[in-house]
């Protein structure tokens, strides 16, 4: 039985992740702000398979918090096999842009209180020598863009701070898992007109899951993104900073 | 482009869109002044999910289980489940949908609006009579548990009610234990339609599956051929857990209207006809491939070209079934407006138990048309004529033309339904059919 630790349970991504290790039997412990909504959560993975999920209520952008609730999440599951970081917000730009207060309370949900859960559980796993982490990051960390460089900058930032981490995890044998979805229809991308590249959130989960899995470091999701922005990284920053991305 | 359509994508409306996300929280009708309607898969052909001029609460991510019973089959799920994922849950534990129509595309909250029937009408009747529970969340901010039971005036109300009667938030279903979800299937030829009604009396009995396409373009001789198909769940337990369904092909644009013309239906027509052989064949058939063909294009509909496409669904008294239908198929195939496909089956005698629900013993058949204006409302016309002459009825789900004179005809009870609707919901396709369009 796996033992799954999910940050931002009630996300739309990590609710379809959930649903194909709870059909394998996982137990969960889950992590979000509104009891209500981890209740309907638990009790969909419980119906689908789920051996146990475990509901505690946090809001992540507080980072004090986050030791003794990683710690209480460990005690609970009695162990963790995996753990998912899923929370995020996408931000308006152009508000962040007129007041930095905006903006940092951005870079703190994204990237800082990631970074902080990460560092909580890299210490607790790397002495166990097993477990795996995983975050969802995003395309647009990989190259910064006027529509949405707060954002970006703080998923770039989450991007390059799990690559640091596979790099001194490795050795211990704790994987680290970097995904990287594109469009996806979920509540976070609600107000967007939709259109071919959009995916459902059902199929980012295949890809984390075969990531898992698999054991793979970077999992762009659909896989064309690897590609996409490949050529999107490749355009010089000459021409680029002309462009209205 | 407008997200959120009919499956006909006809007609075409303004209206705006709240998706739902949580079951516990209330309708977010704040700041809207015109009506609201649930919206599942938009599987129905005209404009019974439409709202034109309100808002429509589309469902789709209340997608969370409730609970599930191994040893009952009862199922308890959220309205925006769709039938394809309850039966990715349900077939690999040894259960099956109790009844299912042409497409799995659809949600459990669709499903008991619209009381959904399926090729085993004559065995298990509607989708509504495998409900045994439903929460209906009313603009009044009320929660009420609905079933044979409790409240069982708004439940007969909502089962088939279009969802007028407000927000089926989760219901519980009972699920059928199957052996082995798989089917063993015989397709037979007939030459005409009494053949087809005798092949039909005899399967009924035998087979929980019958249905039965017909040629529309066949004249003179050939009117009323078609092929009859009847099957039963195998009853030996599968060798390996079925395969989870592919993806669909999909039609990646708006196809020109064209391509649909006398002779690729007429030629279609006529190898479907040929296809299987005189003798009945037998064969073993994958419960997707047998239940839901028309799938396996993701966006089919978008061959019918931009003007988009109506259905046609009745049900006629047996008595003079067969001399109506031929009527019909007559008329049909003089149009020149082929049906791509024709779709017939007697339904069985067991009651409904929606308020409005369609299904009643008696033939029903299903034809869809390219829009191609007046031929096509013309055509239509003619075809809802002989229903109300034959004391037949027509099927909400499926319509997009009948008039509010056709409708008190068909279901001279819906004044009965209008007392149960949430003052707060309402639909392109109510407004049309009790007069009330513009309001
Ligand atoms: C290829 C194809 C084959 C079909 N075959 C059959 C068949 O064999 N038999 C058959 O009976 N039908 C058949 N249909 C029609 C289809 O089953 C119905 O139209 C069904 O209701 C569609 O479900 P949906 O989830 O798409 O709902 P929608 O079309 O989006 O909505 C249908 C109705 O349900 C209401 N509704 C949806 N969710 C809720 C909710 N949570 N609470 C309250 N009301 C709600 C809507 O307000 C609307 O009135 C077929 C359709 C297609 C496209
Ligand atoms: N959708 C996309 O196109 C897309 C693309 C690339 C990457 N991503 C990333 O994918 C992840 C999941 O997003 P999603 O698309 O599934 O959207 P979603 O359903 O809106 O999920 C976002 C989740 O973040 C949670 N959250 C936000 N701030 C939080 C906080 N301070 N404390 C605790 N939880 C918090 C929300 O919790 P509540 O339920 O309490 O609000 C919600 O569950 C995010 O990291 C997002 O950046 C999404």
């Amino acid at each position: 039985m796996q033992k799954i630790l999910i940050l931002g349970a009630t996300s739309a991504i990590a609710q379809a992740t959930a649903r194909l290790f709870a059909a394998q039997g996982a137990a969960f412990c889950l992590v979000g702000r509104s009891r209500e909504r981890l209740e309907i959560v638990a009790q969909d993975l419980i119906a689908r398979g789920a051996a146990e999920a475990f509901c505690l209520t946090a809001d992540l952008g507080d980072c004090d918090g986050h030791q003794a609730l990683i710690q209480k999440a460990d005690d609970q599951l009695g162990g963790l096999d995996l753990a998912l970081i899923a929370h995020g917000t996408l931000g308006d730009q152009a508000a962040g842009q007129a007041d930095f207060a905006i903006a940092l309370k951005e870079l703190q949900t994204n990237f800082i209180s990631a970074a902080s859960l990460l560092t909580h559980l890299a210490n607790l796993l790397e002495p166990r020598g097993k477990g795996a982490l995983a975050a969802i990051s995003s395309v647009a960390g990989d190259r910064g863009r006027q529509s949405n460089y707060i954002y970006g900058a703080a998923k770039g930032g989450l991007s390059i701070f799990m690559q640091g981490l596979r790099n001194r995890l490795a050795p211990a044998g704790v994987r680290v898992l970097t995904i990287k979805p594109g469009f996806v229809d979920t509540p976070m991308t609600a107000a967007f007109d939709k259109g071919l590249l959009w995916v459902g959130p059902e199929v980012i989960a295949a890809c984390i899951h075969r990531g898992v899995v698999k054991g793979r470091e970077v999992v762009y999701a659909p896989w064309f993104w690897r590609y996409v922005m490949l050529i999107i990284r490749a355009v010089p920053e000459r021409f680029f900073k002309r462009l209205k991305l | 482009m407008n997200a959120y359509q009919s499956w006909g994508r006809y007609p075409r409306v303004e209206q705006d869109a709240r998706p739902l996300n949580w079951r516990h929280q209330p309708l977010p009708l704040a700041g809207l002044e015109g009506a609201v309607l649930a919206y599942g898969q938009g599987r129905s052909y005209g404009d019974a999910c439409l709202n034109a001029g309100g808002a429509l609460l589309p469902t789709r991510r209340l997608d969370h289980f409730l609970a599930f019973d191994p040893q009952t089959g009862l199922l308890r799920a959220e309205a925006g489940v769709s039938l394809a994922e309850v039966l990715a849950f349900c077939q690999p534990r040894g259960f099956f949908l109790p009844v299912t129509p042409g497409t799995r595309y659809v949600t459990l909250g669709g499903a008991v609006a619209n009381d959904v029937h399926g090729k085993n009408h004559h065995r298990q009747g509607t989708f509504g009579r495998h409900v045994t529970r439903l929460e209906l969340l009313r603009s009044d901010g009320s929660r009420t548990l609905c079933s044979p039971e409790e409240n069982p005036g708004l439940f007969a109300a909502t089962i088939g009610g279009l969802g007028l009667t407000g927000l089926i938030t989760w219901l519980e279903l009972r699920l059928l234990p199957v052996v082995n979800p798989g089917l063993a299937v015989e397709n037979l030829r007939f030459g005409g339609l009494d053949e087809f009604f005798a092949l039909s009396a005899d399967s009924d009995a035998g087979y929980d599956y019958t249905v039965a396409w017909v040629d529309c373009l066949a004249k003179g001789e050939d009117r009323g051929r078609g092929v009859f198909m009847r099957g039963n769940h195998l009853e030996t337990p599968p060798q390996k857990q079925p395969k989870p369904p592919r993806r669909g092909l999909m039609i990646p644009c708006q196809l020109p209207g064209w391509l649909l013309n006398p002779f690729s239906l007429k030629a279609f027509n006529a190898l479907y006809y040929h296809w299987p052989r005189r003798e009945a064949v037998s064969q073993v058939l994958d419960p997707l491939g047998f239940f839901y063909p028309l799938d396996a294009v993701d966006n089919w509909n978008l061959i019918y070209g931009p003007g988009g496409l109506v259905q046609f669904q009745c049900v006629l008294p047996l008595d003079d079934a067969a001399t109506v239908l031929a009527e019909m198929l007559t008329l049909t195939a003089r149009s020149g407006m082929a049906s791509f496909l024709a779709v017939l089956k007697v339904f069985g005698e067991l009651p409904s138990p929606g308020l409005l629900s369609f299904p009643r013993a008696g033939a029903t058949l299903a034809l869809d048309f390219p829009i191609r204006g007046r031929k096509t409302w013309d055509l239509m016309a003619e075809l809802t004529r002989l229903v109300r002459q034959a004391g037949g009825s027509m099927y909400p789900a499926k319509d997009a033309c009948m008039s509010p004179e056709d409708f008190a005809a068909f279901y001279p009870n819906h004044h009965e339904l209008e007392t149960w609707r949430d003052p707060r919901f309402s639909s392109s396709f109510w407004r049309r059919v009790t007069g009330q369009e513009g309001q």
